[in-house]
Order: C-alpha cells, then sequence, then structure tokens
C-alpha cells in the first residue's frame, strides 16, 4: 500500500502543475455544472451511465437537460485523463503565448464555426435545455473574443478535474484494490462534488438514493439497487481509473445485477456481482483485484458461446451484449503469452502463467515430450510442494499432479527422480525455470484454429506473438510473420491476409483460407489483429513511443501493448505479493475440504485455455447483418519503418521521457486504445482525398465547428446529453492533417498535424455514414476495401457506415471506385439501417464538408509560421472536446435536433510545433521522436489556402480493428516551392454505447503527436453519432 | 540435466558404417560418375580417424552389410535428438533394412527407440536438419509428408517445417549446420530457395554460410566437451572460418549425430 501511495503522489505530480491553476476556477465550475444540471440527482445517474443509457426511456425530458452537463464534465475529466500531459501543458502554454501568424487564421476560422455552431445548438437547446445551450454559446465567444483568457479560466477547470481523476486513477492502477477503497472514496467525492456539490460522501449518496427513487421510479428498483450501484460505481470507477474508461463510470441505476462465476486459473470459482450493463472491464478487473494481478494485460476472460466455442470477453463492451443468452459464466486465463517470461515484473504474473501452461500441457494443448514432461512436472513439484521429502512424498504424493495427457507410471518416476534435484529451489524459481523451458516449446502461445486451405485441404492456424503459422498436421508448412503482413481481413467464412511482396516480386499477394463459419472467421481475424497489435510493435530496444506506434492497434481488452505493458509494470513498485500456490492439487492433498479438486480444475482449465478469439460474435443480436461484412486490418508497413527509423538522438530524447511516460502509462490507462489509434495512424497514409474529406466532416456537423479552443463546445457538448437518450452507436472520425514544410528552418514547426475529430451522436447514423463513406473511399485506395468494424453489437452502425461508404467515396476522388463495393456488401447486412442512414447523411455532409474544409485551410498558414503553441493548445483543446465533457473548453459547439440528436465538435487549430522548452519537457513524447514524415514538396494542401499548389502524391491507407476504422489520408503537394505533407486521419469508433470517446479521441491525439512528431496537429472533429437505440436490454 | 532443448547438447558417440564392396556396383546414384571404391575406403578409413583420434569420439562402427550396397550412409537411418532416436523408414526400397543394425546399435546406447510402423511413410536422415532449435524435413522422393509428420510426433518439443527439394537427393544435399545458429548453403538455385524457405518458417534467426559448390555445404558440426565447436568438412577449399576445423576428404557422410544433453 505504502508503494501505492508513492505512486499515486508521483502520478499527481506532473499533472499537477497546470491542474493546480485550474483547481482554482475547477471548484467554482463545479457549483455552475451543478447548477445547470439542476436535477441533480438524474444528471449524475445519467453521466455516470451515460453511454449505457439503458433504461432511462421513462424520463427522457428532464434528463436530457441535465444530463448532458454532467455526462459532459464527466467526459471531460475522462478526457483529460486520457489527455496525455503535453496536451494539457499546451493549453497553458497557448495561454501564455498569444497566438502568432498562426493565431490570425485560427480566429477566423473559429468564428465561422461559431456561427455554425450557433445556429446549429439552438436546436440543441430546444432539446437539451437552454442552460446547455447557453453555456455553450458564450463559451465560442468567449473563445473568440479572447481565447487565451478562456481558455486559461474555463479550460483550467476541466483540467483539474482531469487531473485529478487521472491522479486518482494512477493511484488506482498500481495499488491494490483494497487499499484504493479510501482513495475511491475520495474519488468519488470529487465527483459528486462536481455533479451535485455534495460535500459529504454520505449525505450524497443517501440524496442520491433518494432523488434518485423519486425521480427515477420507473427506474427505481430500490435503495438497495441504488446502493449497490453506487457501490458499483465506486468499484467501477476504481476501474476505470485504472483501465481509464470513462465508460464504465456510466452505470445505469436501473441496471440490475447478476452474479458472474469467474474459473480461475487454479481451478477455484470467483463470483462477483456486476450490473447487468457492466463492461466486461468491470468483471475483469474484479478478477485481476481477487487475484492481486497488476500485469493483467496479458491474461484475459473468456466464456463458451452457444455453438460452445470459446471467445474472449471484450473488455470494452457490455458483457450481457457478449454472452447473449449464455451463462455469465467465465474463465479467466492468459490470453497472450509472452515470450519471454522472465520479462514479467511479478512473481504472481508467472505464477498464473505457469498454472495456465500446466493447462496448456495436461490438456494436450502444449504438445512436449516425455522428458519435457518430466522436467516441467518436475518443476511444478518445486515450486508447489517445496524440496522433496522423502518421507512425506511417497510414491502416491504426485497422483495428483497430471503432468502430461497421458501420464504414465514411468513419467511420474521420472519426474519424482528430477524433483529431488531441484532441492533448495525457491518456488518463484522453480516456476521461472518451468517457463524457461516452456517457453522453447514450439507451440507455446500459438493459437491454433482449424481451417481449410485453398484446395480444400485441413490445416491448422497458428496465431502467435510472431505472425500467423499454417500447419498441416503437425507439421508447419508456412508461416508469416508480422511485417510480412500487409492486411487481415475476413469476409462470410473465409480468412484472408495480403502478403507483402518479397525482394523478388512485384506484386502482392492475398492468402485465403476457409473457416467452418464466419464466425470462426472472425474469430481468427480478431486474435490476428490483437497479436498483431500487442506484439508487433515490440522492440526491446526502443521502449519509447515508436514501439505504439508500430503496435498499431486493437486491443481492445487491456490496450495496452505488450510494450505498454512492460512500460508499466517496470512502474511497479509493490512488495512482492504474498500468494498462495494453491495448486489445485495440493490443496487437495493437503486440505481435504479444498473446495475444488485438483483433477476438476484442472478440466476446467482445460477448458479455460482453449484459446477463443473471438470476442463479439455471439453478443451482437445484429451481427448477422454482418456477416457479409468484411473486415480487414491493414498494417502500414512504411509509416512503421520511418517510425522505426530513429536517430539515435531521437533515441536518447525518448529514454529521456520514459519517465514521463511511464507515468502517464500508469496515470492514463488509455494506453491500450493508443497502441490502436497508433496503428490506425501510422497505417494510413493520407492522400489528396483528404481535402474532400475534411470538408465534409468539418461542415458536416449541424453543431458548427468551431475552434477546439472554444470552451463553450465542451459545455455544449454536456447538452449532448444524448447521453440521456441511450446511445446505441458511436462513432469517432478522427482526422489529421500534417503539413510538412522542409524549407521551414524549424521544421517541426512548420509541420502541422491536422486532426479532426468528429463526434456524432443521434438516432439516425448520418455521420457514420460519411465516415464510413470516406472510410471506404480510401481503402480501395490504398488495399482493398474494407469495411468496417467487427464490433458486432453495433451491426447497424457498421451497416450505416457501408451505406455512407458510398457517399463518401463520391467525396473522396480516387478511393470511390474501389470504396463502392464494399459499401454494397454491407448494405446488404443491414438494409434498413441503411435507409435510416441514407436520409440523414446527405444532410450531415454537407455541413460536416464546410466546417472541415475552413479549419484546414487555416491551418496550413499556421504551421509555416511555426507557432507551436498555438498547436499545442488547440490539440489540448481538442482532445478536452473530444472527451465530449461539456466542460471541454475548446471545444466548439454542438447542436442536437430534437429527433436526431447529432453533436459536432470541431477543433482546428493552427500551429507550428512547439519549440517552447515547456511544450518539450511536458510533451516528452511528441518532441521524443524527431522523426518527420519526409514527403518531399508538399504544400499545406489547399484547402484554405489560396494557392492551389500541386499535388505530388496522395495516399489512402485503411486500418480496421476492432471497432475503430482509421483511413490515413496522405498528401503531397508542392506550392511555391515549398513540399507539404498532409496526413489527415478519420477514425471511426464504431460501439456500443459503451464506447469511450473521450479516451478514443485522446488516444487519437496522443498518437498522432506520437508518431508524427515533427508534424502539428491542426484540426480536431470530434463527430459523434448516436442512437437513441432502443436496446431491448 | 538442467535444460532441455538446450541446442546440439554434447557430441559423445559417433556412428560409422564400413562401406560394403557392393558400393561400387549397385549402390544407388543420381550421377553415372563411376565409384572409385579405393578412393571411398581411403576416405572412409580417415574419417573415421578422425573422429576417433582427433576429435576423441567413441565411434561405434557398424560392419558392412554387402547385401545392403548404401549402407555406409548411416545417416539416413535414423534421427537422434536428445534421448530418443527416431528409426528412418528409407524411401528407397533397398536400403530399407539398414535400419536394422543401426537400430540395434542405438538401443544399445540406452537411446529410446521410436520406429516407423506406418507403411506409407518414408523418411531418410538426409532429409532431416536439426539447427538446436527445430527441424527442417526436406520433402524428397526419399521422404515424403507422412514421415515429417512421425518425425514432428517423435519430437514434440520442436517445431518441424517441411521444405520442398528439388534437383537434389536430400535436404542436406546442399546444407547443413555449421555452427549455433550458422546454416551451411550451397550456391545452386535448390540451395538458395530451399533456404529462403527455411527462413521464412522459421521464428528463428539464421546466419548464413554460402559455398560456391553444394556438397562442400554438407558438413558435420559438432559440440564436443573437450574441444568445443568444431566443424568436420570436406577438403579445405574455400572454408574460412571456424576457428578448429578438422579436414578430412569425405564427401559422404556415414554417421549418426549422437546428441546428449548434458549441462
Amino acid at each position: 500500500m505504502t508503494t501505492e501511495v508513492g505512486s499515486d503522489t508521483d502520478v499527481k505530480k506532473e499533472p499537477e502543475k497546470v491542474p493546480e491553476v485550474q483547481q482554482q476556477t475547477d471548484q467554482p465550475d463545479e457549483p455552475a455544472d451543478s447548477a445547470a444540471s439542476a436535477s441533480a440527482d438524474q444528471p449524475q445517474e445519467e453521466s455516470q451511465s451515460a453511454e449505457a443509457k439503458s433504461d432511462q426511456e421513462a424520463s427522457p425530458s428532464p434528463e436530457p437537460s441535465s444530463p448532458p452537463a454532467a455526462g459532459g464534465q464527466k467526459k471531460e475529466k475522462g478526457i483529460s485523463r486520457f489527455l496525455p500531459p503535453w496536451l494539457k501543458r499546451q493549453k497553458s502554454q497557448s495561454q501564455d503565448k498569444p497566438d502568432e501568424s498562426s493565431a490570425p487564421p485560427k480566429q477566423e476560422s473559429v468564428e465561422v464555426v461559431k456561427e455554425e455552431q450557433e445556429e446549429t445548438n439552438q436546436p440543441k437547446e430546444e432539446v437539451d435545455g437552454g442552460g446547455a445551450v447557453t453555456t455553450s454559446t458564450e463559451q465560442t465567444e468567449e473563445v473568440k473574443e479572447v481565447r487565451e483568457e478562456s481558455r486559461a479560466e474555463e479550460l483550467q477547470p476541466e483540467e483539474k478535474e482531469r487531473e485529478e481523476e487521472k491522479s486518482i486513477g494512477s493511484a488506482d492502477t498500481q495499488p491494490v484494490r483494497e487499499e484504493k477503497e479510501d482513495e475511491s472514496e475520495m474519488e468519488e467525492k470529487e465527483e459528486e462534488k462536481k455533479e451535485e456539490e455534495k460535500k459529504e460522501e454520505g449525505k450524497k449518496e443517501e440524496e442520491k438514493k433518494e432523488e434518485g427513487k423519486k425521480e427515477e421510479e420507473k427506474k427505481e428498483e430500490g435503495k438497495k439497487e441504488e446502493e449497490k450501484k453506487e457501490g458499483k460505481k465506486e468499484e467501477e470507477q476504481v476501474i476505470q481509473q485504472e483501465a481509464s474508461v470513462l465508460s464504465t463510470l456510466k452505470v445505469n441505476k436501473k441496471m440490475k445485477m447478476v452474479v458472474c462465476h469467474v474459473t480461475l486459473l487454479d481451478g477455484s470459482q470467483f463470483s462477483c456481482e456486476v450490473e447487468k450493463r457492466a463492461k466486461g472491464q468491470y468483471l475483469f478487473f474484479q478478477v485481476c483485484d481477487h487475484l492481486n494481478l497488476l500485469e493483467k494485460d496479458y491474461f484475459g476472460l473468456s466464456f463458451k458461446d452457444n455453438a460452445e466455442q470459446r471467445c474472449w470477453l471484450d473488455v470494452t463492451k457490455e458483457i450481457k451484449r457478449q454472452i447473449r443468452n449464455s451463462q455469465w459464466q467465465f474463465v479467466f486465463s492468459v490470453k497472450f503469452y509472452p515470450p519471454d517470461p522472465s520479462q514479467l515484473t511479478e512473481d504472481i504474473t508467472r505464477y498464473l502463467l505457469c498454472l495456465q501452461l500446466r493447462q496448456d500441457i495436461a490438456s494436450g494443448r502444449l504438445p512436449c515430450s516425455f522428458v519435457t514432461h518430466a522436467l516441467l512436472g518436475s518443476y511444478t513439484l518445486q515450486g508447489e510442494l517445496g524440496d522433496h521429502d522423502p518421507e512425506e512424498h511417497r510414491l502416491d504424493y504426485i497422483s495428483d499432479f497430471q503432468f502430461a495427457p497421458n501420464q504414465t507410471k514411468e513419467l511420474e518416476e521420472k519426474v519424482v527422480e528430477l524433483h529431488k534435484s531441484h532441492r533448495g529451489m525457491t518456488p518463484a524459481q522453480a516456476d521461472a525455470q518451468f517457463l524457461e523451458n516452456a517457453k522453447k516449446l514450439s507451440m507455446y502461445g500459438v493459437d491454433l484454429h482449424h481451417a481449410k486451405d485453398s484446395e480444400g485441404v485441413d490445416i491448422m492456424l497458428g496465431v502467435c506473438s510472431n505472425g500467423l503459422l499454417i500447419y498441416k498436421d503437425r507439421l508447419r508448412i508456412n508461416r508469416f510473420a508480422w511485417p510480412k503482413i500487409l492486411k487481415i481481413s475476413y469476409k462470410r467464412s473465409n480468412f484472408y491476409i495480403k502478403i507483402r511482396p518479397g525482394e523478388a516480386e512485384q506484386f502482392e499477394s492475398t492468402v485465403g483460407f476457409k473457416l467452418p463459419n464466419h464466425r470462426a472467421a472472425k474469430r481468427v481475424w480478431k486474435v490476428c489483429v490483437e497479436h498483431h497489435t500487442f506484439f508487433r510493435l515490440v522492440s526491446p530496444e526502443q521502449p519509447t513511443k515508436t514501439k505504439f506506434l508500430t503496435l498499431g492497434s486493437k486491443f481492445r481488452y487491456s490496450g495496452r501493448t505488450q510494450a505498454q505493458t512492460r512500460q508499466a509494470s517496470s512502474l511497479i513498485d509493490r512488495p512482492a505479493p504474498a500468494f498462495q500456490r494453491t495448486s489445485s492439487k495440493r490443496i487437495s492433498r493437503s486440505l481435504d475440504g479444498a473446495p475444488v479438486v485438483n483433477v476438476s480444475d484442472y478440466s476446467q482449465a482445460d477448458g479455460a485455455g482453449e484459446n477463443s478469439p473471438a470476442l463479439e460474435l455471439n453478443s451482437d443480436s445484429k451481427s448477422k447483418l454482418r456477416v457479409q461484412g468484411e473486415n480487414i486490418y491493414v498494417r502500414h508497413s512504411n509509416l512503421m519503418l520511418e517510425d522505426l527509423d530513429k536517430t539515435q538522438e531521437d533515441v536518447l530524447k525518448h529514454q529521456a521521457s520514459i519517465s514521463e511516460l511511464k507515468r502517464s502509462f500508469m496515470e492514463a490507462t488509455p494506453e491500450p486504445r493508443p497502441s490502436q489509434w497508433d496503428k490506425h495512424l501510422t497505417g494510413s497514409p493520407a492522400t489528396t482525398l483528404r481535402l474532400q474529406t475534411h470538408g465534409v466532416p468539418q461542415n458536416t456537423p449541424p453543431r458548427p465547428g468551431t475552434d477546439s479552443r472554444d470552451a463553450s463546445k465542451s459545455a455544449e457538448v454536456k447538452p449532448e446529453g444524448n447521453e440521456v437518450i441511450e446511445v446505441v452507436e458511436e462513432t469517432v472520425v478522427i482526422e489529421e492533417v500534417v503539413k510538412a514544410k522542409p524549407k521551414s528552418s524549424t521544421p517541426e514547426a512548420s509541420v502541422p498535424v491536422e486532426t479532426e475529430v468528429k463526434e456524432e451522436r443521434s438516432l439516425s447514423s448520418d455521420s457514420e455514414s460519411e465516415d464510413e463513406a470516406e472510410y471506404h473511399a480510401q481503402p480501395p485506395s490504398t488495399s482493398i476495401s474494407t469495411q468496417q468494424i467487427k464490433e458486432e453489437p453495433e451491426e447497424e452502425q457498421e451497416a450505416e457506415l457501408s451505406q455512407q461508404a458510398p457517399p463518401s467515396a463520391i467525396e473522396s476522388q480516387p478511393s470511390a471506385e474501389a470504396a463502392d463495393p464494399g459499401p454494397a456488401a454491407e448494405e446488404e447486412k443491414a438494409a434498413q439501417p441503411h435507409e435510416e442512414e441514407r436520409t440523414d447523411k446527405p444532410l450531415l455532409t454537407p455541413d460536416e464538408a464546410p466546417n472541415g474544409h475552413a479549419p484546414q485551410g487555416e491551418a496550413p498558414p499556421s504551421p509555416q509560421t511555426a507557432a507551436a503553441d498555438e498547436e499545442e493548445p488547440h490539440i489540448v483543446n481538442g482532445s478536452a472536446s473530444r472527451v465530449e465533457t461539456e466542460h471541454l473548453p475548446q471545444v466548439i459547439c454542438c447542436s442536437e435536433p430534437p429527433v436526431v440528436k447529432t453533436e459536432m465538435v470541431t477543433i482546428s487549430d493552427t500551429f507550428a510545433a512547439q519549440k517552447t522548452e515547456i511544450s518539450t519537457k511536458e510533451v516528452p513524447i511528441v518532441h521524443t521522436e524527431t522523426k518527420t514524415i519526409t514527403y518531399e514538396a508538399a504544400q499545406l494542401d489547399g484547402n484554405g489556402d489560396g494557392e492551389p499548389g500541386v499535388l505530388m502524391t496522395a495516399q489512402t491507407i485503411t486500418s480496421e480493428s476492432l471497432c475503430t476504422t482509421t483511413t490515413t489520408h496522405i498528401t503531397k503537394t508542392l506550392k511555391g516551392g515549398q513540399s507539404e505533407t498532409r496526413i489527415e486521419k478519420r477514425i471511426v469508433i464504431t460501439g456500443d454505447s459503451d464506447i469511450d470517446h473521450d479516451q478514443a479521441l485522446a488516444q487519437a491525439i496522443k498518437e498522432a503527436k506520437e508518431q508524427h512528431p515533427d508534424m502539428s496537429v491542426t484540426r480536431v472533429v470530434v463527430h459523434k453519432e448516436t442512437e437513441l437505440a432502443e436496446d431491448e436490454d | 540435466m538442467a535444460e532441455l532443448m538446450s541446442g546440439f547438447g554434447c557430441f559423445t558417440h559417433a556412428m560409422v558404417r564400413a562401406v560394403p564392396q557392393s558400393l561400387a556396383r549397385d549402390a544407388l546414384r543420381s550421377g553415372g560418375l563411376e565409384v572409385d571404391l579405393l578412393k571411398v575406403q581411403e576416405e572412409y578409413e580417415e574419417y573415421v580417424s578422425v573422429l576417433k583420434h582427433r576429435l576423441g569420439l567413441e565411434v561405434l562402427e557398424l560392419p558392412a552389410d554387402e547385401a545392403l550396397p548404401d549402407c555406409v550412409f548411416v545417416e539416413d537411418a535414423a534421427v537422434v535428438c536428445g534421448d530418443t532416436a527416431l528409426v528412418c523408414r528409407p524411401g528407397a526400397q533397398s536400403r530399407r533394412r539398414e535400419t536394422e543394425a543401426v537400430k540395434a546399435a542405438l538401443t544399445e546406447l540406452g537411446l529410446n527407440i521410436v520406429e516407423m510402423t506406418d507403411e506409407s511413410a518414408t523418411l531418410e536422415g538426409g532429409d532431416v536438419l536439426f539447427t538446436g532449435r527445430e527441424f527442417f524435413v526436406g520433402l524428397s522422393k526419399r521422404t515424403n509428408q507422412r514421415g515429417a509428420e512421425i518425425l514432428a510426433d517423435t519430437f514434440k518439443d520442436y517445431a518441424v517445417s517441411t521444405v520442398p527439394v528439388q534437383d537434389a537427393l536430400h535436404l542436406k544435399s546442399f546444407c547443413s549446420m555449421a555452427g549455433p545458429g550458422l546454416i551451411a548453403i550451397g550456391s545452386s538455385e535448390a540451395a538458395q530457395k530451399a533456404l529462403k524457405i527455411m527462413q521464412q518458417m522459421s521464428d528463428h534467426r539464421y546466419d548464413k554460410l554460402t559455398l560456391p559448390d553444394d556438397s562442400a555445404a554438407n558438413c558435420i558440426y559438432m559440440n564436443l566437451p573437450s574441444k568445443g565447436d568444431v566443424l568436420l568438412h570436406c577438403t579445405p577449399e574455400e572454408f574460412p572460418e571456424s576457428a578448429k576445423v578438422s579436414h578430412t576428404h569425405t564427401h559422404t557422410h556415414t554417421h549418426t549425430h549422437t546428441h546428449t544433453h548434458t549441462h
């Protein structure tokens, strides 16, 4: 515990700088927020439940008004958590440094945005409530007039909150849960204060309960439930903090509790009550807490679907949606086998890995020779029983252990013989020896899937840390290392990998495999994407950002890549936790009463041991539609290579900033996602298309995008209160435009990066459609059309995306053709959604386009000026806005139509690279990498620039992960002798209401920064679509 | 034995088989060249001498069997790794019985004997390349998929990858291990192609020692308790490195690697 405290303090320290100032402001803000929320109780609930919103149907009108604000705040907080320290600082810097050259353009753009936003806002007001709208508008105005001031004041509060959360989160991450309780309580208090102004927890709780009952009679199931909920909330908060996922916070009071049964690695059962709507994360963290496990990223929970197939529980999604009608029975097991277990930080982690491997061996999943069985068995005995005791350890003392699938007397004798030779070895040493030998086994960590090759021959696909292995019977007949794979996709029951052309080859080749069914194909695909994400970028030599970048995407569970996890675990500073090596067998032997029989345990474990990649397949009812859809995961080697090509200086820089990174990791759990984003970002080179795409997004927003700087927008976001309404689908689009100016003396400054993040929530998934559209378009150019994401639950969304894709394709010149096919397929899948989407789409697109363009145009100039300060601030703002919290200082605006709620948040900043010392210090990550995308001659694209420029090259890359689709356009333009490289990234996140947009956005921004440190983020547009979905849940 | 799969382990024994008179007349041959029996015998003598006296190995010399003209190539009769010996089932009908004597000798050494009972399986040791970390099995005229599967079942700790062999009798007709993580490879197209496949199939990285002559790439690497790393290769024509090299005029390897893990 002491260690935990220390860690907390450390974490807090960093954020504190900015926060301190902000905190002062924050307090005032909090009251205001509470006032705005008015209906107090509900807002809290709503905010917490926020996206989850299942039950709130009953009290729609009140909720919308109050909830939005609350939700917004929370979101912001969440965002703040995610926001890298540098973002925060940037804001502060921006304050210090007024706009130089870049500033003017921004302001202009901002104004334009404002107008739009205001217009859009009005509708929202009607829907959400005047208060929120007004606030938003006011904020925007302030921003216009005095950006700096507004930032300082308004932003500060948000930042403070963020920081607070971060600090909390950081604290939580490291420490053990139990000790955390106090902290968690504190946290809760803070939150409550913010929301309700209640200072005392007890009072708060009581009040909440009472109020909740009164107001939410419909929902209310009783004080007990509320209490439970609160308790859950607390727990969830802790979890969230750890995971840095806000979504968890959003818990509906209405939710019912369900008991989950989890089979642990030692065969024992762990039961835990969970809200029906809880995300996998909640349960997973509960289990990890129970196990006292910190290095949890290697593990996962799995369940059996209706087809008795083992599926991984997606931590970021609701449990209920995944397990469908199956029982709430889960198995805790290793998901990612660390290639070098000796690099694990804690013995307890190694012990759990040992337990998993013992299962794998006993079940035959991990084949080994007789000698190996004997040796590993002897280490097991040494670890579980200690030194061999001739008197106590009779012949039958090992009969309870299973060392091999077919255990013979001969084997047992050999095991005993070897056991004797291990005298003096500690349990931890025995485990380490066990792992050192087990890791060399050829099937260690290989996740096998039955398949057929193109000729119908039975083969096995083995997914491992290094890539994809193809087996025929026991023989390895092919191997595709991750670097060799350009794209992973599946369509129906087919699984495809696109192979990078060899030295002598000119063309990429695609290898297809036939899986037993669609689900199996998707499962393999998911496992591949996850493993690639988790392992691919790991480069021991470069612990720095590069890894993150490379890693890429998806990893929903822990979200962390192995590199990240290693970094995080390197920060673990607690005394080695005491744990019982209750090898099930041993217990049974020594303790008659041992609940679980060893043998039985194994069997259970075995089941758990099975690797079932697919997470979501079962859960989505809409999956049917999806089946037709095609998911493609793209890895972009080029960009990744660039990242790798760091100079020594860069490396040094990285190292210097490692400590900070670590802190940030621990603080903000968001890391996992970042990896995803990173991949996406890197993966997709933007092309000329960008302009079009940009324009679309920006304009689209019914709520005009204002500068991210504007706090008002953030406020408006809150109104989105859409949260009140159940959010069915959420889409986050992030577009980055990076402009690199070779000529500029300060390259970094010169290169601006525009990041557009759009979040729209609407009943109709209009925005999504557009996003997808663009998305699709892009895919064609880069790689085969990809469709969306794989989240099954959001099938509808996907469908929408696909539909939308067509339009986007049109907009995007190059990819349009390619895009068409993909969309069509998707359309077929979800016909219904399409209709709705289509109607909405038209409207949205136009709006978005305008907005986006304006900002971009402005952005270009700024980069040249090299006003780094502005950029950072923008980024900060952007992140905040993205958080959706209403507080976000710079969030531009959001307007929500009554029926369809769409929020557009556009943040555009033009800035040069940040040269300020402060910035560098604070933003270690960014500066660390000096890598610049070296596209020659490119000007800012012509979005806003009067100068047309000559388009040199254009690339579009699309990548998909579980729930995210990233499209990157890289455009090189030659303008007036200057070359500009613009990278525009659009990230579409499709997911349940549970998606944490804030985190996603923060991640995206962070990743973008990391990937292209030399470039500046000039625009962030968050487009979120939410359907009032009618979740039957 | 503290560690499993510790690469090659240490070499303690060598198995050879005398040259039968029938070799010159009846042995299977891919080329039409005349076999100089005397020359062969000379080389054999020297080979055994080196193993025995210069390397200090315990050499098990099996008597020649005139009914088995190819019996001098004991490598094809069995694959030994760790404490297990897989008795092969040669693809050439005329060589099937070569395994009998070899099996007996290996049994005598206390190795766990695994026999290939599957009538459809063929495997010759010359197609089996053990790198210390994994196996590569050449699919040739003499070795088929089934044979490779049985080998994989026998040595479960290791990955077993198949490599198509073209334009050569055996996989090891153009390659062999020249040291830990070092593959000696010939320059022929077939050799280079096979190397590429092996590199792609492996999780491990291997250095390569490219030799102008495919046949020169067939050498014997040994880790000897007393002498450390030893490379036994053909005449000193184009062989650079290897600190300790013994020269032997043997283009026919008649031996079986016997690894015993010690540590």
